[in-house]
């Protein structure tokens, strides 16, 4: 059996945000299929950094798919050519010995490039500064049964509470489009007694600061859902709508 | 209320609610259209548009009906230009190889401006001709409603002439299929963008579009298809 393969990089690379960019080929020859592709990443910037050439720079972190800290656009998606993983816990198994894999930043308006492969996300953190918390009163302990939560709804936002706020969902969108990512961020609170207080308020305010940072209109095409590695689902954005038109309509 | 129309989620509500309000205008244009497949000379089909034309009801969402599809078209195109423009310029070089999103999902424009293109024909076609010029097509004709002879409008020799040319009858039977297209995505994401959906509704929602969407669409293009082979001469 087979256990390395030969393979060829195409890689953007760009010197800092102002820099127009380009993509850069690399040969990388008798990579180990168990290799995950982050580590076949080390190797090739090992190699450069031995050939005295500056290493290419990308952004990752835990390397076991929870920090939402990776994220490259391999081969014609976000997180590569494999489903509900992130960049780093992808293989290089999914890649034929010979292949050309393709690699370049997030590319939407809301996330500029910083440099090669990173891209400034801080757009998701002002998102969440705006409203994405809950303003807990610290008190003594509740009683559990003072609190009732049927077991759909602690599912539903324990699943909406699994995004990790990588950004593959606007990299993946044709409109640029944060809902995904907002609507999680939404429900994983609304759906809950502790969160429903701030809930009219959270869901104006976050969504005002996601227009407000250019990200673009939800089509419901579902390109989102397709790529997120933790499987966000749509519900979430409808669920969302539901919060901000019935908030706005109450004001 | 302003802030909230300006807003992305009141901009895609005006698009899901003026959606709707047009598919319900649809379900009533093809149960009347539908009527022209009854072999009687279009005596029933003649009644019914007398009925449209005349019935009080009718003749207000008639401008609501033009309201509807101006929201529609010029949100639609606004939206378009944001979301391209929050896309950014760089494109990826490597495409998009996403797999498991409608065709018809991506090209709501595309199918939109087809859609706009066939109503600017449609319109020249019929409506310019019943509400505005006139034609010797539409001379008078008696028919019996519910027992009494009424003097209408001979609507049915309009739409049977028209449909006796080739080229309109393919145009058509193709803005049909264009139509099923758009409303394959259109019903399900009119409902998503007002809120109206979930896990379990999105597969409900999803299989009531599309056999809306076909059976609106493509009956649009049968009765064109069947005037033009059998209803001639």
């Amino acid at each position: 059996m087979e256990n390395n393969i030969n393979i060829k990089l195409k890689v953007w690379r760009q010197q800092d945000a102002r820099d127009k960019g380009r993509f850069e080929t690399f040969k990388l020859d008798n990579i180990s299929t168990d290799s995950s592709f982050l580590e076949m990443m080390d190797i090739l910037n090992e190699q450069l950094v031995n050939e005295g050439k500056e290493p290419i720079a990308f952004d990752h972190d835990c390397r076991e798919g929870i920090c939402g800290m990776c994220s490259m656009y391999i081969n014609g998606r976000p997180h590569g050519p494999d489903d509900d993983i992130t960049t780093c816990q992808l293989h290089m198994r999914k890649f034929k010995d010979g292949e050309t894999i393709t690699i370049e930043p997030w590319r939407s308006a809301g996330f500029p490039v910083i440099k090669d492969l990173i891209v400034d996300r801080t757009a998701f953190d002002k998102i969440i500064a705006a409203g994405g918390y809950v303003s807990v009163n610290t008190g003594g302990v509740p009683d559990a049964n003072a609190l009732p939560i049927s077991k759909d709804a602690g599912d539903e936002a324990m699943d909406a509470a699994s995004c990790i706020g990588c950004g593959a969902c606007v990299a993946a969108c044709k409109n640029g489009s944060a809902m995904l990512f907002v609507s999680a961020k939404v429900s994983q609170l609304s759906l809950l007694p502790q969160g429903k207080v701030e809930a009219a308020r959270r869901a104006k305010n976050m969504v005002a600061r996601m227009d407000e940072l250019g990200f673009g209109n939800c089509t419901n095409t579902g390109a989102c859902e397709v790529e997120c590695p933790k499987g966000i689902s749509l519900a979430n954005i409808s669920r969302l709508n539901r919060e901000y038109l019935t908030a706005k309509i109450k004001d | 209320m302003s802030s909230l129309l300006s807003s992305s989620i009141g901009k895609k509500l005006l698009m899901g609610l003026s959606g709707l309000f047009l598919m319900m205008f649809l379900l009533v244009h093809l149960a009347v259209n539908s009527l022209l497949l009854v072999p009687d000379g279009g005596d029933t089909f003649n009644a019914a548009a007398h009925f449209m034309a005349t019935n009080p009801a009718i003749r207000i969402m008639e401008p609501l009906l033009g309201v509807g599809f101006l929201v529609h078209i010029v949100w639609g195109i606004v939206l378009t230009i944001q979301n391209r423009k929050a896309r950014g310029n760089s494109r990826y070089a490597s495409g998009n190889k996403t797999t498991g999103v409608t065709w018809a999902s991506k090209n709501m424009l595309v199918l939109g401006l087809t859609i706009l293109a066939f109503l600017v024909l449609h319109m020249a076609h019929f409506w310019v001709k019943m509400k505005v010029t006139g034609d010797p097509l539409l001379d008078h004709t008696i028919v019996s409603i519910a027992g009494v002879d009424t003097e209408v409008e001979n609507a049915y020799r309009l739409v049977n002439a028209t449909f006796s040319y080739l080229w309109i009858m393919i145009v058509y039977v193709v803005a049909g299929i264009g139509l099923a297209l758009h409303l394959s995505h259109g019903f399900w994401s009119s409902l998503q963008s007002i809120g109206f959906s979930n896990e379990l509704w999105r597969t409900r929602l999803n299989t009531v579009g599309q056999y809306y969407a076909w059976i609106v669409g493509l009956g649009f293009s049968l009765i064109a298809l069947l005037q033009y082979f059998f209803y001639q001469g």
